[in-house]
């Protein structure tokens, strides 16, 4: 009995969260007493599989076929269909990414299984794993556990678990040749939208708005602020949808992941897609008329207000203490 | 659509654990399934012909996400009325949705990617895997010009990557939220939905034995210590803070 562990990759490069995927597949195998094995969808020999070979996993299978080399969800189905079927294991272990949403769904259900995704961390219970997700927005807490019979699914959230933390070791790579059907998407290039102009993630102060802001022409006020520190403005994803402010301004696990020495969030509640964008910064500083907005759970400093009363009265001090 | 918790509201616990009482909580459309009803809108006008007929599974309380689709313009409804939908796992809501859609053989299926309670974001994906169609998630644009036998639409990847896919039909997308600007419904399909068929159907759902189970819910372990700051005078609150970031953080 194993743990199936995915690395996600882009042309044989590593995402790095599949690091993360095998850190927390390491730590369930150690709980369960079960081995891990990784594995690579992919359309060669994948340059990736030798890297993740000095990995402590027992072995790493590159699933293999002519369809794999651009991802579709058909394609990535059926090679996981396949291996699960021909490794039998006991849990599949996926850090929760945009792709992993697409198709680990999908093979679920072939199996007549659903998946537990977005985990942000596990318990052993007796054997058996119980795992706690975010629901309603990030408000609240679920302890889940795992029902039926093997396999299970399970995904967790970026930076549930440190990449830097998998353990090495070494391992054998072996290739599964696996047969692909009928795919019914033809994917393009991926590519990005504009070149981000304004680079956050070197910023070392940032001051971002969210729906508090409340309008375009607010976005003033919040700008003086950062004028005052010297810092960048940033935002949420509400506010570049609305194109008060341009995409390359987004935090969040569509736009920009930072970590500048202190993050000042303004009318920003705190949902869990703009978190994993800026959780890892030095000091947090929460401003939000709602006490409860899950924001304050990972803020150094809160205040409870409207940010148009503590704003205006922040940039006059912080003038006067520049003198 | 799904009918949720209002983004805003107050959340309390059962006393049991296993859920909120949503029986003091507003409610409201879940809101990447309102950019979906949206986007199916736009494509039969687009196309010129066709119909949206919008679907929810949930209690009789759902009958107001169908009667705001239908004043925004969807042409009929199917509800499938399930009194304690929130006991039922993702894979019991995709089949039971599924078993109920199925014979409308529907070109385009247009979901939500992710319910704002309980944010599994698999339902759309199941569902189209109960009924053997492609699905793509996350989709943030649809190439209307495209649409015939195929239809080309932009999937968000991470970091500000996208990507465009060409689906064969029928396919079900599951669409962000904020893609588009939503229409208001006018006083004219307003009254117009009150004419407009609403199917109900009860269906048997079929017991799932591997359907995760919620041993509790409760706040967030605090991660950190959070400093309050102002004790609710928000003009207090920004003198102290600036005097922690002069003197603590050190950055003025």
């Amino acid at each position: 009995m194993s743990i199936l562990v995915f690395i996600e990759h882009r042309d044989c490069n590593l995402n790095k969260t599949s690091l993360e995927a095998i850190t927390a597949a390491q730590s369930i195998g150690k709980d369960l007493g079960l081995g891990v094995t990784a594995v690579i969808p992919c359309d060669k020999d994948c340059g990736l599989a030798q890297e993740i070979a000095t990995y402590a996993v027992d072995r790493v299978i590159v699933a293999k076929n002519d369809k794999l080399g651009t991802y579709t969800p058909d394609a990535y189905a059926d090679a996981w269909e396949q291996v699960i079927k021909s490794t039998n294991p006991q849990y599949i272990v996926m850090a929760h990414t945009y792709q992993v949403r697409d198709f680990a769904p999908k093979v679920a259900a072939r199996f007549r299984r659903e998946v537990v995704g977005d985990c942000i961390r596990y318990q052993n219970d007796g054997g058996k794993l119980v795992l706690t997700r975010r629901i309603f927005l990030g408000k609240l807490d679920a302890d889940v556990s795992l029902q039926g019979d093997a396999p299970y699914f399970v995904t967790f959230q970026s930076g549930a678990f440190r990449g830097d933390n998998a353990e090495k070791g070494s391992a054998a790579v072996e290739t599964m040749e696996v047969t692909v059907g009928d795919v019914r998407m033809t994917p393009e290039a991926p590519f990005q939208e504009a070149k981000a102009s304004v680079d956050l993630t070197k910023s070392e102060i940032i001051v971002a708005i969210g729906r508090g802001i409340k309008s375009q022409e607010n976005i003033a006020v919040a700008q003086q602020l950062a004028d005052a520190l010297g810092a960048d403005l940033a935002a949420s994803r509400p506010i570049c949808d609305s194109d008060w402010l341009p995409i390359d301004r987004q935090i969040g696990s569509s736009g920009q992941t930072v970590a500048p020495k202190v993050y000042i969030a303004l009318g920003i509640s705190g949902a869990i897609q703009h978190i994993v964008g800026m959780k890892n910064s030095g000091t947090i500083i929460a401003v939000n008329k709602d006490a409860e907005a899950p924001i304050f759970d990972i803020a150094d400093y809160g205040i409870v207000g409207d940010l148009f009363e503590v704003v205006p009265v922040m940039v006059e001090e912080i003038k006067k203490a520049q003198g | 659509m799904k009918q949720v918790a209002n983004k805003d509201a107050v959340l309390r616990i059962l006393s049991d654990e296993k859920w909120i009482n949503e029986a003091d909580v507003a409610l409201q459309t879940n809101e990447s399934d309102g950019y979906a009803l949206e986007e199916a809108l736009r494509t039969v006008e687009a196309k010129g012909e066709g119909e949206v007929v919008v679907c929810t599974l949930g209690p009789q309380s759902a009958k107001s996400v169908i009667k705001d689709a239908l004043a925004r313009g969807a042409h009929r409804a199917i509800h499938i009325v399930v009194e304690d939908s929130k006991t039922l796992s993702s894979y019991q809501i995709a089949s039971t949705i599924a078993d109920a859609i199925r014979e409308e053989k529907p070109d385009l299926v247009f979901a939500g990617l992710q319910s704002d309670d309980a944010s599994y974001g698999q339902t759309g994906v199941i569902l189209a895997e109960l009924l053997g169609i492609p699905s793509a998630t996350i989709v943030i644009e649809v190439d209307r010009e495209s649409l015939g036998d195929t239809l080309r639409v932009k999937r968000e990847l991470e970091s500000g990557w996208y990507q465009w896919f060409t689906y064969r039909l029928p396919a079900l997308l599951t669409i962000q939220s904020g893609i588009s600007q939503i229409r208001y419904a006018s006083l004219k399909g307003i009254m117009s939905a009150k004419s407009k068929p609403v199917a109900e159907i009860t269906p048997t759902v079929e017991p799932f034995p591997s359907a995760p189970q919620i041993d509790k819910v409760y706040m967030p372990l605090k991660t950190k210590q959070t400093q309050m700051l102002g004790n609710g005078d928000a003009k207090a609150g920004a003198v102290e803070l600036v005097e922690k970031l002069r003197s603590e953080v050190r950055v003025i």
